[in-house]
């Protein structure tokens, strides 16, 4: 057994765990109880895409996919603080954050 | 603004409420997003990238001011009006291949030289990069334009 069948089945082993953990999120998701768990699920789905599309890249050799690792990790970033502001605020983009109304 | 605390009657509290945080981290991290936004866009002829998608990511930076700050103070910052980015963008993606009518060759023909610069040696000089400018802006200015103007409307 070479170093690049043990790397093969190292690398389906974390596919599949990665997988599994995804359905949990997606049942998270789909039946969590408050928004909140919805919104923590989410972000969390979008680290563990990280990783997979990591996986993905080194099994196929390929290292174009790092850019799309930084582009989901920044969409990702982007979409938890767009949830957050509206959680505690009620509305995402304010017209005047200074006024009353 | 309808948030939690002045429902609880903390009227002033929120006025002065201040997100510290997210208005540093948003500074820095503009930053660092319109920079990978570039490379994207100046990495997009021969690997993975390009203007549309380069566009899409200058606009997500601007949309994490937009939700740190508040539209006026981005309109502040980049006096820009999207429709006219649109405009400009539209005018460079249809322009430059209809130029190529001047020079005797087909429509969308790709020109391209190569030039030697002393300190980074040869260079590719290709016209789909003009091309790509005007996605670049179209989508840029498409994306913020319909942001802006669904957040418009009161909550």
């Amino acid at each position: 057994m070479n170093a690049q069948s043990v790397l093969d089945v190292v690398l389906i082993f974390s596919i599949l765990v990665l997988s599994f953990a995804m359905l949990g999120m997606m049942y998270r998701i789909v039946v969590g109880p408050t928004l909140h768990d919805r919104v923590l699920s989410l972000d969390a789905l979008g680290v563990l895409l990280m990783g997979f599309i990591a996986l993905i890249s080194m099994m196929i050799h390929s290292q174009y996919l790092t850019v799309v690792i930084l582009l989901i990790g920044i969409l990702a970033f982007i979409a938890t603080i767009g949830f957050a502001k509206y959680l505690e605020k009620g509305l995402v983009i304010e017209n005047d954050r200074d006024s009353d109304d | 603004m309808k948030s939690t605390l002045m429902r609880a009657g903390y009227k002033k509290v929120s006025r002065q409420m201040n997100d510290v945080f997210l208005q540093f981290a948003s500074k820095v991290i503009f930053f660092l997003i319109v920079m990978f936004a570039f490379n994207l866009f100046f990495a997009g002829h021969y690997t993975p990238g390009g203007g549309f998608v380069g566009g899409l990511l200058g606009a997500s930076a601007v949309v994490l001011l937009l939700i740190a700050f508040d539209r006026k103070t981005v309109h502040k910052m980049m006096p820009i009006d999207y429709r006219f980015m649109i405009t400009l963008g539209l005018v460079f993606a249809g322009v430059v291949p209809t130029l190529s009518f001047l020079f005797g060759t087909p429509f969308f023909q790709h020109q391209f030289t190569y030039v030697e610069v002393p300190i980074l040696q040869e260079l590719s000089l290709h016209t789909a990069v003009l091309f790509d400018i005007g996605v670049f802006l179209t989508v840029m200015g498409a994306c913020l334009l319909i942001i802006t103007l669904v957040a418009e409307e009161k909550a």
